[in-house]
């Protein structure tokens, strides 16, 4: 059984079709990186996957729970950021791990706000409200409430924009720490973060997917993937 | 790391949620502003307006009368955030992929919100001992032969629902958008409407529409309509009824607005 089962999803905004007919899986140990246009749909296939967005058809399943159906067993197994990673600005940054950790029922909810602060290096941040961030370290608080149930599943929608690039390679060191032994879906512009942290890369472009296929294999369509984003969503 | 739990408390969402809901009215300054504007304007209105000293009576009626016109003004006032302010912030998406209804999540926010609202009230209670000491002869005092107590619990008690009733048509108005002024304006403006039912001047223009069998009727839907019977001391199971179906039909709306979006 895959981690993450997506089958016929589809969605409409009033006559807008944001996403049409999207099927894949992704099986634990797999990063796939979700590719596309602003627009193409890509984010709202995650709030699908993740429960925020209802489907018109088809269904989404995560851990084997339909998310529809069985939404609280479902998002139990999923740590997810949304677009922006928002937080509650008037918490600090160790009041709001410790809201997640209370609010998913964590066995020890101190020990696992410890451990998240420390894995994502948020110790000298944890006193500090989320409002007085910088954009680097909001990202990385957003990040930390998809991680800290230690989840089979995460689905991060554009989880290095805005960084500088010593973040962004906090934020890849973190993620290849833990790939292993989970599913991720991972939304980015940035067609380098292909080569350095997926095994997998969907192409979405006006709803549709253009391609699935392993990193190897969308790496040798060509030399320069600006080129290859481009036909492809052309 | 702590892995997921097998089986999790299913209240651990809703308590989780009903504690940050209700430290968050004190995070910021306006929960102080709040229970200071309370107290200042139930005990100015009641003292000042209503004439409770000059009455010469120890009973509080004339200081649960202008409850209604307070509840109609603050519960929207401290309802607005309850929706509006996640949507704003964009943490509803957040609170909707953890593992949590959206019912614990309401009932949370709701509870929360009365409690708040409670806690207001509660501040209040000086005016009830004043009322009790003023009710005495003086050399005599003791709380057990001073004003009916019971009449004043009753009266806690009414306001208390009142404000829940207040309360939830507040989240309905906080489900509908993310700015929290037109939550307020809207909420408050149909509290409002509540709070005129019941009132001669409003009683009358209705009566020219509908006649009087029809303003009977909907006089009982006014809030001071079904708060005196408990200043009065009468207990009644249909202001009780009244005020919880008006805070849980506005708790039930605001969760499907909120599933709905």
């Amino acid at each position: 059984m895959s981690l993450i089962e997506v089958k016929n999803l589809s969605k409409s905004y009033g006559p807008i079709q944001a996403v049409r007919d999207v099927s894949f899986s992704v099986d634990r140990g797999e990063v796939v990186g979700f590719l596309g246009p602003n627009g193409a749909g890509k984010s709202t296939t995650m709030k699908m996957i993740a429960g925020h967005v209802r489907a018109d058809t088809g269904t989404a399943a995560i851990a084997g729970f339909n998310v529809a159906d069985q939404s609280v067993a479902a998002k139990h197994h999923l740590g997810y950021s949304p677009e922006g990673a928002p937080a509650y600005g008037e918490m600090t940054v160790r009041e709001f791990l410790r809201f997640a950790a209370d609010l998913r029922g964590l066995a020890d909810p101190a020990e696992s706000v410890r451990q998240t602060l420390s894995l994502c290096r948020l110790e000298e941040v944890a006193a500090q409200t989320v409002d007085t961030l910088s954009k680097g370290y909001r990202m990385r608080v957003g990040f930390a409430q998809a991680v800290i149930h230690d989840p089979e599943v995460l689905i991060l929608d554009e989880p290095t924009d805005g960084l500088d690039p010593n973040q962004k390679f906090e934020v890849r060191r973190i993620l290849k720490e833990m790939a292993a032994r989970k599913a991720v879906i991972i939304s980015t512009h940035i067609l380098e973060e292909i080569g350095e942290l997926c095994t997998r890369v969907i192409v979405i472009a006006k709803g549709e997917v253009r391609c699935d296929e392993s990193r190897d294999k969308f790496l040798a369509r060509g030399p320069d993937l600006n080129a290859v984003f481009r036909k492809l969503t052309a | 790391m702590s892995p997921a739990p097998s089986s999790p408390s299913r209240f651990a969402p809703f308590i989780a949620i009903l504690r940050r809901e209700f430290a968050g009215y004190f995070r910021t300054p306006l929960a102080y502003v709040f229970l200071a504007v309370f107290n200042a304007f139930a005990v100015s209105l009641a003292f000042f307006v209503g004439g409770l000293f000059e009455s010469g009576v120890a009973s509080l009626d004339r200081f649960f009368l202008y409850h209604p016109w307070l509840w109609a003004f603050l519960a929207p006032a401290a309802g607005a955030r309850l929706w509006a302010e996640e949507r704003r912030q964009g943490t509803i998406e957040l609170l909707l992929t953890w593992p949590v209804t959206v019912w614990q999540a309401a009932l949370g926010k709701f509870l929360a919100a009365w409690l708040f609202l409670a806690c207001a009230l509660l501040m209040t209670i000086p005016v009830a001992f004043t009322v009790g000491y003023l009710g005495n002869d003086g050399s005599n005092w003791n709380i057990i032969t001073g004003p009916d107590w019971g009449v004043i619990v009753g009266g806690y008690a009414g306001s208390l629902l009142c404000a829940g009733a207040c309360l939830g048509i507040a989240s309905i108005a906080s489900a509908l958008t993310r700015n929290q002024v037109i939550a307020f304006v809207t909420g408050f403006l149909a509290c409002f409407i509540l709070v005129l039912v019941g009132y001669g001047v409003f009683d009358e223009l209705l009566a020219g529409i509908l006649g009087s069998g029809g303003v009977d009727e909907i006089r009982r839907l006014g809030l001071w309509r079904n708060l005196e019977p408990f200043t009065l001391g009468l207990v009644d199971a249909r202001p009780i009824a009244y005020f919880l179906s008006v805070a849980f039909a506005g708790l039930g709306l605001s969760t499907i607005i909120v599933e709905r979006r």
